[in-house]
Order: structure tokens, then C-alpha cells, then sequence
């Protein structure tokens, strides 16, 4: 069971920033409880608050200028259902092979959903250290990252939506204390260097609002790959979106998900100028993977990485073969 | 499960649980008191808190710590055991209900969030002796071994079974995929979902 906390269910924003803490810990954000409730009962998060967003008015898609906004509390299954969500981001919805977990999980909460890192869950901290050393590196790490690992942190950021939004362009809207800012969804994320910190740049007293997608004539698609086809993430996953005028690609980005601490943004611009086809895809992948730092246990995930920003950019440039 | 003195654990169990709330604080305090506590803290607990669910058609009204899940209300506070425990962490589908007639995990909900919504257990699908057509189809098909995934299933069934009359296998795998059976009687299960929403052939039992 989990500790004991007070609990309130704001109406408003400005009454739910008023009742979280300064320091992480003492006071948590609960959205769909899926993930957060898991970190309570196995005592790696205990707070002494919890402040529900359900009533705060949060939850919704609508279009707003060039941007598709969508708020914070927008469940999965609200996403999948709604025509004007980019692919590469259903795509990632869609992943999530649980409607339990459609019907309950967030936006918000995917975004800031905490490492699956078994030494984390058991309550070694995100660092997983033990007289200085790193349990992960000693132990079992066949989940573990492959990218961004030269750190403390070998955890992988757990959201299949970071990556999709990331590829898209998107950011986030916060509300603190102060105000409000906007920032990249990229810039969401930190590798952190002590255990103390968390693994996001926002505070603990912030709140993530709303999500904001650019609305792009992109071609933009995410692939993933699992071991097992529901309850679990994927092993690695890739979104990306190309820009093809003509029958050449005019712009690329693309992200990477499940490989690194953070979502792990990858340079595919040797595609412009060029027509994305099957080798030119496998290059670039070929290329990007070429830079990753495996550990003894989790060499597949290399090659998984390679493989799914390959079929992830045939998918979008519409020349995916399905087997 | 009862013992030789006439009382089983279940109900030992309540027992128990009906002495916590009348313990809580919050029973003592007066209906002002609380409000004006509230308007000053609007945060509610730790201790007992007295909310109201409205599960199956009926509004239960029962006093909870905020930490209590759903499903815990459900099982201890409650006496509706159809939803079961397995995992507790949102990853087998044991413990589904319906939350305004979606499939929703009882034991990563908190009782005290799910107030204002509409819960349906498995224990609202049979009209008395009456089993619904999805229950049906589970004892047509075979569709349990040891039995102890089947509430879950059969109301993640029903869930998908709402939005969808005649669901074909994608549809299943797609819908029954927050669940997992650990005794594998998922060709059963897969049957089952399948043909409820279809009329009933008869004769085999
Ligand atoms: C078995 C299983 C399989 C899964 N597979 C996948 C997968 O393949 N891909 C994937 O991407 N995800 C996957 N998930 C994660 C799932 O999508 C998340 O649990 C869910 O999206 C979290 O949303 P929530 O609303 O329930 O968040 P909560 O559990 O309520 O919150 C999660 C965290 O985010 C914080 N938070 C939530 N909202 C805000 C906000 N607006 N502002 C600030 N902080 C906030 C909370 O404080 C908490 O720390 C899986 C989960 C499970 C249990
Ligand atoms: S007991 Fe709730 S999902 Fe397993
Ligand atoms: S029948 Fe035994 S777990 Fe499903």
C-alpha cells in the first residue's frame, strides 16, 4: 500500500499551482494515475500531496493558427480519434496496445512518465549508484541506453510520443509560479547529473498545460519495434518527418525513442536533395547508429535503432513494405 | 471461506475496515466545520474521507484514506470481489472495470478520483441467474483455466464489445490487449469475444 497523502482535486489552474511544493518530492501531479500511482506503491516517489488535474480544464484538441493545441489532460484514445493529429503521433498512441491505458493515460503524463529502469523502480535512485559505481553497468542492462550513456545516466526515456513530437516540431506550454513559458518538447528533457534532480527541466511547483503541434504538410510517420505486442515499450522506436517536393526530400528531422535518457534527436539532413528510397534511408540510418555507445548487454538495440528510422522514413515517404 | 466460528475472512476483513472509518477524524466533525476546513485547506485526508461512487446503477456512500484504489474500495469497502488483484501496477487487466462505459484499471484509479463517474463492475453483466451474452460466450468457448483473468476479460469484452458488435480477430487482439491470461487460454478468449456479439449457435454447450 502506499503512503498515506492529502488529496485535492482542484477547479482551476491558478488554485492547483498554489497547492504544489517547491521541492521535488513533497507534493506530486496526478493525470491518469497510470504511471504515478506504480511509482507510489513501490515507495520511489512518496509524496505527502497529490493535486488531480481532472477539474482544472485541461483536456482537448483544437486548432489555434498554424498549431493543433492540445491540452495536457487529452487522453490517448482522444488523440486516436481525432482526424487533425499528425500520424507520427497516432502512430505512437496507437503503440500503446492497451485501451485501459487509452482510456486512462495522458499526453502530459506520457511526456513526464518516469524511466522504466528496473535499479530506479527498486528505489536505487535514476543514477542506480552503489559506492560510486554503476549498478547498471555491473548488472542486467539489456534495456538500457545505447546513445547518451557516457554519464551516470543509463536509463532510456520511456515516452513514445517525445520522439513523435519532437520529429514534428512541437513544444509545450508550462505555467509556474510566474507565468507562463513555452518551450521546445526537446528541451523538456536533461540528463541529470545528480541523483537528486529529475531527469525534466520543468519544476516542481510547473505544470505542463498544453501541447503544441505545428500543423506542417510534412510527410511524418513513427515505427517502432516491440518484443511482445502489448503491455510493455518498445525496444526502440523512430519518428520522423520529411518534406518531399518534387520527388526530392527538401527537409528531415527525426528522433529517436527508448535508445537514451533523453529522446535522442538525430541529424538525417544528408537526405535533402536527394529521393528518399530504400538505400538512401538505410544510409543515413546506417550512418546515425555509427555514433552509438552500446553497453556489453544491449548491442541489439543498435541494431533495432537502425532499423526502425529506416522503415520510419519509408513509411513516411509512403514506401513502407509490409511484410 | 469460513471458519468454525461462523465468520469468513471477507467478512472479518470488513469488519476491520468499518472500525478504521469510525476511527477517522473526518466522521466527527461536523458538516460546517468541514466546509469551512476545507475552504481554507481544500486538500481532503490523509485519514478517512467520506465520498460517494455511483457503481453499478447505485450510489455507495463509504469513507476511504485518499491512498485507496478503486479496486480496494471496491473488493474491501464494498464487497464486489468480481474485479481481482493481480499485478496492482496497471499492467495485466485483472482489476478492469467500466468508467463511463470505458475499460479503465480499478487498481491504478483512485477511489476517491473516480467520485461523479459512472463505474461498472463485472457484477452488473448477469441479470440475476441471467448470464449477459459475453459470459456466455466464455462458458460456450471455453475461455478460462484457472479462471482468476476471466472478470477482467470478460469486462474488457464488454467494453469493446459496446463500440464494436462484431468485432473480427485485429479488433480482438486490439481490445483485449490491456489484458493478459498467464494460463494462455487466449484461443478461447479470442473465440469468445468473436462470436458474443454474433447470434448464439446453439447446441454445443
Ligand atoms: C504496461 C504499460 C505499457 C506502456 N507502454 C507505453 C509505450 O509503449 N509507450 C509510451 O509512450 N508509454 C507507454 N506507457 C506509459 C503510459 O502511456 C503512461 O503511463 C501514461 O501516458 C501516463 O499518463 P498518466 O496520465 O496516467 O500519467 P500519471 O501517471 O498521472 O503521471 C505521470 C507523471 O507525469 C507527471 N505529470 C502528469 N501530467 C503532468 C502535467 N500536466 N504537468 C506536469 N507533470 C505532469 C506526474 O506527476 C507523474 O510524475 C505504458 C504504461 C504501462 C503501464
Ligand atoms: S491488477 Fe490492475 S492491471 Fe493488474
Ligand atoms: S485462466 Fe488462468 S490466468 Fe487466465
Amino acid at each position: 500500500m502506499m503512503h498515506a497523502f492529502e488529496y485535492a482535486a482542484p477547479k482551476s489552474l491558478d488554485e492547483a499551482l498554489k497547492l504544489l511544493g517547491s521541492a521535488w518530492g513533497d507534493t506530486e501531479i496526478l493525470a491518469g494515475g497510470t504511471d504515478l500511482l506504480s511509482l507510489m506503491k513501490d515507495f520511489v516517489v512518496q509524496p505527502k500531496r497529490l493535486v488531480n488535474l481532472a477539474d482544472v480544464g485541461l483536456a482537448g484538441i483544437a486548432p489555434e493558427g498554424d498549431s493543433l493545441v492540445i491540452g495536457a489532460m487529452t487522453t490517448l484514445d482522444a488523440l486516436l480519434a481525432h482526424a487533425s493529429v499528425p500520424t507520427a503521433l497516432t502512430q505512437a498512441a496507437a503503440g500503446v496496445h492497451s485501451p485501459q491505458l487509452r482510456s486512462m493515460g495522458t499526453i502530459g503524463g506520457d511526456l513526464l512518465q518516469r524511466p522504466r529502469c528496473w535499479y530506479f523502480r527498486r528505489g536505487h535512485g535514476l543514477l542506480a549508484q552503489k559506492d560510486g559505481a554503476s549498478m547498471v553497468e555491473a548488472g542486467d542492462h539489456r534495456d538500457h541506453a545505447v546513445f547518451g550513456n557516457g554519464g551516470a545516466a543509463k536509463y532510456v526515456n520511456p515516452s513514445s510520443f517525445a520522439p513523435a513530437l519532437i520529429a514534428l516540431g512541437a513544444s509545450v506550454k508550462v505555467r509556474g509560479q510566474n507565468g507562463e513559458r513555452s518551450l521546445a518538447v526537446k528541451d523538456l528533457y536533461r540528463t541529470p547529473a545528480s541523483a537528486t534532480e529529475r531527469e525534466f527541466t520543468i519544476a516542481s511547483n510547473e505544470i505542463v498545460t498544453h501541447v503544441v503541434v505545428p500543423i506542417s504538410r510534412s510527410s511524418n510517420a513513427t515505427y517502432e519495434i516491440r518484443q511482445r505486442h502489448g503491455l510493455d515499450w518498445p525496444e526502440a522506436s523512430a519518428s520522423v518527418a520529411v518534406t518531399v517536393v518534387d520527388d526530392k526530400v527538401t527537409a528531415a528531422s527525426a528522433c529517436l525513442g527508448h535508445v537514451a535518457p533523453v529522446p535522442w534527436t538525430v541529424d538525417v539532413s544528408s537526405l535533402v536533395g536527394s529521393v528518399l528510397t530504400a538505400e538512401s534511408a538505410a544510409a543515413v540510418a546506417a550512418e546515425v547508429v555509427a555514433d552509438a555507445t552500446p553497453l556489453t548487454m544491449n548491442g541489439h538495440k543498435v541494431e533495432l535503432a537502425k532499423v526502425a528510422l529506416t522503415r520510419a522514413l519509408l513509411r513516411a515517404a509512403g514506401k513502407e513494405v509490409v511484410r | 471461506m469460513s471458519d468454525p466460528n461462523g465468520l469468513s475472512r471477507r467478512h472479518f476483513l470488513k469488519g476491520v475496515g468499518a472500525g478504521a472509518i469510525v476511527a477517522g477524524s473526518i466522521e466527527a466533525l461536523s458538516a460546517e466545520a468541514r466546509a469551512a476546513a476545507q475552504a481554507a485547506n481544500p486538500c481532503v485526508g490523509p485519514g478517512a474521507v467520506p465520498i460517494k461512487l455511483s457503481i453499478n446503477g447505485s450510489v455507495r456512500e463509504l469513507a476511504v484514506e485518499p491512498r485507496t484504489t478503486l479496486l480496494d474500495a471496491l473488493r474491501n469497502h464494498l464487497d464486489l470481489t468480481g474485479s481481482k488483484k493481480v499485478c496492482d501496477r496497471a499492467t495485466c487487466g485483472a482489476c478492469t472495470v467500466l468508467i463511463d462505459g470505458k475499460a479503465a484499471y480499478s487498481c491504478t484509479t483512485l477511489a476517491i478520483a473516480a467520485q461523479g463517474r459512472t463505474i461498472e463492475t463485472v457484477e452488473s453483466l448477469a441479470n440475476g441467474a441471467e448470464l449477459a451474452p459475453i459470459q456466455k460466450a466464455f462458458v460456450e468457448h471455453d475461455a478460462q483455466q484457472c479462471g482468476f483473468c476471466t472478470p477482467g476479460f470478460v469486462v474488457a469484452s464488454e467494453a469493446l464489445l459496446r463500440t464494436n458488435a462484431s468485432p473480427d480477430r485485429a479488433a480482438v487482439l486490439e481490445g483485449l490487449g490491456g489484458n493478459l491470461c498467464r494460463c494462455g487460454t487466449y484461443v478461447g478468449l479470442k473465440k469468445a469475444c468473436m462470436s458474443a456479439g454474433a447470434p448464439a449457435k446453439g447446441g454445443r454447450r
